[in-house]
């Protein structure tokens, strides 16, 4: 691969995994409210 | 709608509505969502799309794209689906009366692709099992329109049936609807939990597999090497939108669904930004594994890969077996190639179709199995009527153009300029949004939905509409492309018309919902603190 292909591809990849990357750790750093899970199916199941 | 007026809705004296059925968790919700997203464009389409528009430079129009367009009207979806607890005729009919039809007509835009995406999920399920015998010689294309799908010589309504079409067809309408009728938690999101993962885990021994092809290095050079002039390509920028748009599932009743089905309180822009930058993950993964394959086609057969390149049935219809054929454990490529595709096209025509079911059991009160039964039978018996015979290939392009044309992009369209200049709306929706979760979305939200996306959606809908009024479309015959693409087109429009104007059942949760009454209370009690 050309030098340019292999930085353009990096850059992609650290782009969009690294926006994965804080959107998980955002949600790992709010965790789901636990008291407010639904407690039971709902009644057609 | 006050308490007060609950009780004196002509509904309050019927039974109490079935309880809505909810994600047990934000993680299922967060996978249905990726699910649904994450469909055959994104293995099909994005790469080349990337590729045909400056290549590694595309990558800017395209992350410009999804931040100021994609993740706001992901957003948007998220708040009327969440606040207003609603299928998308509901939700949008609970934000204003007269936002109800711009709900019916995502219901019928979905009526439409649900009848003609299974087809696709139902020869890749074929190529999956053609895959170990190579079923298509040396002569994939040949093949593919000849032998399999024995398509007619021209466009036309025919009732000749392809039997090799037609039983995958069956047997994809009928897992489909096992996982529809069995709801939101034990049908939709076990089948997400399951299938994504395995697409993710297929899709990545697929790249594998494709990068120690020889030829692969030439293929990712094609697809990375930036042209910077693409830049100042107005076209490069309108392709970036217009792929943002279709590959987030926004603007056509998934997410409004899925979000109504979300606790109350749950980090709606924080869970949105996963889903957006995993559907984009998914995407660089699939150009990369793509374009390893099409260099190694490429050198197999001496040619350019500017040569080889292609997008949608072209790609993966004629030249993925190709490289099956003379790639080494060809075998295994096509499983994991098609497998993937099958995988990706089951979770995204579950959230497709959850949008009609689901507008259904709100209108007339129906329960989960029955509203799932006769919607998925009704669209099945369409699909099955219409997409498996000789003429039925003709049809399908003609209907995804015009849909994805004037159904999808027109109706995004519509949807934005009534919420955000007629309605006036975004300030509701960005308190909501705000109030429950943790990225906050102000007035840089409120300017990006309501003037770049319209912006973008406008240049979208007019050059779509100046391209297939200026000549018929593929060279169809006038009738055809009048009567399935732009007839249909504008029969979608009329008929949300009509479903607006049909009443609502008195058991519907239009008329009598306690526990999005007890929600609205709530919140008037939290604003009046």
């Amino acid at each position: 691969m050309t030098p340019i292909a292999i930085t353009m591809m990096i850059i992609a990849i650290l782009t969009v995994g690294g926006g994965l990357a804080l959107a998980l750790l955002n949600l790992k750093r709010h965790p789901e409210d636990e008291g407010a899970l639904p407690e039971e199916h709902a009644p057609e199941l | 709608m006050s308490s007060a007026a609950a009780k004196s809705s002509p509904g309050a004296g019927a039974a109490a509505p079935a309880k809505r059925e909810t994600f047990s968790t934000r993680r299922l919700f967060i996978l249905s969502a990726i699910g649904s997203a994450v469909g055959l464009g994104n293995i099909w389409r994005f790469p080349y799309i990337a590729y045909d528009n400056g290549g590694g430079a595309f990558l800017i129009p395209y992350l410009v794209a999804l931040l100021t367009a994609g993740i706001p009207l992901l957003f948007l979806d998220y708040a009327v689906g969440h606040k207003f607890r609603g299928s998308a005729p509901l939700a949008y009919r609970r934000l204003h009366r007269v936002a109800e039809p711009l709900g019916w007509w995502q219901v019928l835009v979905c009526f439409v692709i649900a009848a003609y995406y299974a087809v696709i999920i139902a020869w890749s399920l074929m190529y999956t099992l053609f895959s170990f015998t190579e079923a298509w010689g040396d002569d994939a294309e040949g093949y593919f329109f000849g032998s399999f799908l024995r398509v007619a010589e021209a466009p036309g309504i025919g009732f000749s049936y392809v039997p090799s079409v037609f039983f995958p067809l069956l047997l994809v309408w009928i897992a489909v609807i096992v996982i529809m009728v069995a709801g939101i938690r034990k049908g939709i999101s076990r089948a997400n939990s399951i299938l994504l993962p395995l697409l993710v885990v297929m899709f990545v021994l697929l790249v594998v597999q494709s990068l120690f092809l020889p030829g692969a290095a030439e293929g990712l050079n094609a697809f990375f090497t930036p042209d910077w002039s693409a830049l100042a390509d107005p076209s490069v920028w309108a392709a970036a939108y217009g792929h943002i748009f279709f590959s987030l599932s926004v603007g056509y009743g998934i997410m409004v669904t899925y979000s109504s089905y979300l606790k109350r309180r749950t980090d709606l822009t924080g869970s949105g930004m996963v889903v957006a930058f995993a559907n984009s993950g998914f995407e660089i993964l699939a150009g990369i594994g793509v374009f390893a394959a099409l260099g190694f086609m490429a050198q197999a057969a001496g040619a350019g890969v500017n040569d080889v390149v292609t997008q949608g049935i072209g790609l993966a219809f004629v030249a993925f077996p190709t490289i099956v054929s003379q790639a080494p454990f060809g075998a295994v490529m096509g499983v994991l190639f098609f497998g993937s595709l099958v995988f990706a096209g089951v979770t995204s025509l579950i959230s497709v179709l959850e949008v009609i079911v689901a507008a259904v059991q709100d209108k007339l009160g129906w329960g989960r199995i029955k509203a799932s039964l006769v919607v998925s039978g009704l669209v099945a018996a369409v699909s099955l009527a219409l997409f498996p015979t000789a003429t039925g290939l003709y049809l399908l392009d003609t209907s995804d153009a015009f849909v994805n044309s004037f159904g999808i992009t027109l109706g995004a369209l519509v949807t934005v300029m009534v919420l955000a200049w007629f309605l006036r709306k975004l300030p509701l929706l960005s308190a909501h949004l705000n109030h429950i979760s943790t990225i906050k979305m102000r007035r840089t939200w409120m300017v990006l939905v309501a003037g770049v996306v319209p912006l973008a959606l406008i240049y979208m809908v007019s050059s779509e509409f100046i391209s297939k009024i200026s000549t018929t479309y593929e060279g169809y015959p006038e009738w055809f492309v009048g009567l399935f693409g732009w007839g249909m087109a504008g029969a979608l429009v009329v008929l949300a018309l009509v479903l607006t104007f049909i009443p609502w059942s008195r058991t519907s949760k239009a008329h009598h919902d306690p526990e999005y009454q007890s929600m609205m209370d709530e919140e008037e009690e939290e604003t009046a603190r």
